[in-house]
């Protein structure tokens, strides 16, 4: 019996939706091996880390606040990804985000006016935008590689950060600690919509997901990103710009990136060192599970929160460390980027001799 | 300015240079073969550990040093059987390395937080490694002499030795390098174990040396740094080499406004300062095409033969 691949056509759609969902699978089942391996109860482990927040009411709450941010920047990656272009400093986009939102905060302290929470957002959206700009510049004018130097931004936005908050914009009532004052009630938005439970972030994740799923499936410009990403020479004959893609791509995801910034400076009430949280470099591995598809970019956002709240829930009760979420989402992106293979190849058994016997292989 | 205070400065710009040397020598092969890895911070995290743990469990570095190469290399191998057996994207392959090699040396690191381990010495003797001047020829770790030698190493191999031809022909074009009888796909496993390798070299340096004391993210993106110096130096060894004490000259500054207290700047900007040049002389090399030297024709295509 031997294994052969056999190139597909077209990629095949029934494998693109079931790979995510094989790939979940498959790191449970490759978690309860690890777990055991360190010397820890494998399958409470994954038990926790996987089920635990889905099953107790209490961590929804938790697992929607940190599914906001994670949607909200994945859905600006996937029109990137579908082109080709890799924005991966939405981290630092998301960054700037939040400070330049924390600078309209700063400044309207002592004021008061519905203006404030809008201005916030736009702030934050323009700042993300802007500093994605700077890739799209470099690429566009002088052909540099959006990946090095969006992320290179990265580190530079976490010194402005620390800059921001030890320095100018430091709480002068704070204990000396490196963090900014607190939003007044102004600048907050409610802790629930309606007392539903669920955080306005998610509420804006899912309306943003809603647009999303317009421009990527209804539009001339969803079309063309789709085209530049499979066949650029036959876009460009096409009349679609690269270069505009490009600076669309940049621009939209830095200011998803931007406007989850703003969000996440709201839930967390004030800026602080802690702030960078890398939802931003997990937001990649969202886009990429949930197949750069608005409505599975926003499953994908809900599992990675799982893990990052199941991953406390298996510290406390199992005592694996902190880190374990992270390893996890990273071996989840190598399952999904290893699956991909499924979607663009037919794995065949066969006995080499007799083709008759072929099927009975599989 | 003293004489001690020179040659303090530079015994201070080789330690901090040398760990971006390396794996910027390690990636440069890599590329070479036409191959982007952007898993280079994530092996550096594992070889740091692993150089860090095997250690201190042993008591003996050289055994860490061996160790954290082959878990680098090890680490660089599950990105080589994702984007040359399974086709998978470069970009977003090597990123993942990187998420990976975040989350698994911080699960193992867990256990040595505020552990600390003796820093590796000079392997001369103290007579010149602490000579008041001959210390800036002796006085470094091993790695520093490693970094040089492996980047000069590379510039042979690649510019004069038979392999070295096959390893870049392969690189610029692999359709004829396949077609002519060179197993392309076997060659890059090769290129990426070795990078995986330097870089995994590279964070024991920060581990063992650096910073003899474990610290999740230790190596706080100078992997990234490495990954723009290889282009940078238009993919050439001699160019990687100069490149990589600029950079070092940068880092160095931030230690030393630190230091200082020097005030002109805050000391952020001087962390910031590396990452900010990097990008300014991308732009700059990139867009003196073809002057700055190329990319490898095939860097990060997908080579599926008789795909």
């Amino acid at each position: 019996m031997r294994l052969r691949l056999e190139k597909r056509l077209e990629p095949s759609r029934r494998m693109l939706v079931l790979t995510p969902v094989l790939s979940v699978v498959a790191i449970m089942l490759l978690g309860i091996v690890i777990f055991d391996g360190l010397g820890y109860d494998g399958q409470q482990a994954v038990w926790e880390l996987f089920f635990t927040p889905v099953l107790d009411a209490y961590k929804w709450r938790d697992v929607a606040t940190k599914a906001a941010p994670l949607i909200i920047i994945a859905l600006g990656l996937s029109l990137g990804n579908q082109a080709k272009i890799w924005n991966i400093g939405a981290e630092g986009q998301y960054i700037v985000g939040a400070i330049a939102a924390a600078g309209v905060a700063y400044s309207t302290q002592s004021l008061s006016g519905f203006w404030i929470i809008p201005l916030m957002v736009l702030a934050g959206m323009a700042a993300g935008a802007a500093y994605a700009a700077v890739p799209a510049v470099l690429r566009t004018r002088y052909g540099v590689s959006e990946v090095l130097s969006s992320l290179m931004l990265v580190y530079v936005s976490l010194q402005l950060l620390s800059y921001m908050v030890t320095g100018p914009w430091k709480d002068p009532d704070g204990h000396n600690f490196p963090q900014t004052a607190s939003l007044t009630d102004a600048q907050l938005l409610p802790h629930d919509i309606w007392d539903s439970g669920i955080p306005p972030g998610l509420l804006v994740a899912l309306l943003a997901a809603a647009i999303f799923y317009v421009i990527v499936s209804r539009t001339v410009f969803g079309f063309s990103i789709r085209a530049i990403g499979e066949a650029p020479h036959a876009a460009r004959y096409g009349g679609f710009s690269s270069d505009g893609i490009v600076w669309a791509t940049l621009m939209i995801s830095g200011g998803m990136a931007g406007l989850a910034g703003v969000f996440e400076l709201m839930q967390l009430g004030r800026l602080n060192l802690g702030y960078p949280s890398g939802y931003g470099f997990t937001a990649i591995i969202v886009s990429l599970l949930g197949r750069s598809h608005p409505i599975g970019v926003f499953i994908a956002g809900i599992v990675l929160a799982i893990t990052y709240v199941g991953g406390q829930v298996a510290q406390t009760v199992v005592h694996v460390p902190n880190a374990t979420a992270g390893l996890f989402q990273a071996l989840l992106l190598f399952a999904i980027l290893a699956s991909d293979l499924l979607v663009r190849y037919r794995i065949r058994f066969s006995i080499k001799a007799d083709p008759l016997t072929e099927r009975g292989g599989a | 300015m003293s004489m001690t205070f020179i040659i303090d400065a530079l015994v201070t710009v080789i330690g901090i240079t040398t760990p971006i040397l390396l794996a910027a020598s390690g990636e440069l092969v890599v590329e070479k073969s036409g191959v982007i890895n952007l898993g280079v911070e994530g092996m550096m995290l594992v070889g740091a550990i692993a150089g860090f743990a095997v250690t201190f469990e042993t008591g003996n570095p050289w055994l860490g040093i061996v160790i954290a190469m082959l878990a680098g290399a090890a680490s660089s191998l599950i990105f080589g059987v994702l984007v040359l057996s399974l086709g998978a994207n470069q970009v977003a392959t090597g990123l993942a390395l990187t998420i990976f090699g975040i989350g698994l040396s911080s699960l193992i690191g867990s256990n040595y937080v505020g552990i600390a381990n003796d820093p590796l010495d000079s392997p001369f003797p103290d007579d010149l490694a602490k000579d008041a001047f001959w210390r800036i020829i002796f006085g470094h770790s091993p790695f520093v002499y490693m970094a040089v030698l492996l980047v000069l190493a590379i510039g042979y191999f690649l510019n004069k030795t038979r392999a070295g031809l096959v390893l870049r022909a392969v690189g610029e074009n692999d359709f004829s390098a396949h077609s002519i009888g060179y197993p392309v796909i076997a060659i890059r496993y090769a290129a990426i174990a070795f990078g995986g390798a330097a870089s995994g070299l590279a964070g024991a340096d920060f581990s063992m040396v650096i910073s003899p004391l474990w610290a999740e993210q230790m190596t706080a993106g100078r992997g990234w740094i490495a990954l723009a110096l290889v282009v940078f130096a238009g993919w050439r060894a001699g160019r990687l080499l100069a490149g990589s004490y600029f950079f070092g000259v940068l880092m160095a500054l931030e230690l030393y406004a630190k230091a200082s207290g020097f005030a002109i700047f805050p000391s952020q900007f001087w962390a910031a300062m590396p990452y900010l040049i990097a990008v300014i002389v991308l732009a700059i090399i990139s867009s003196r095409d073809g002057k700055g030297g190329k990319a490898p024709a095939c860097l990060g295509k997908p080579f599926i033969p008789n795909g």
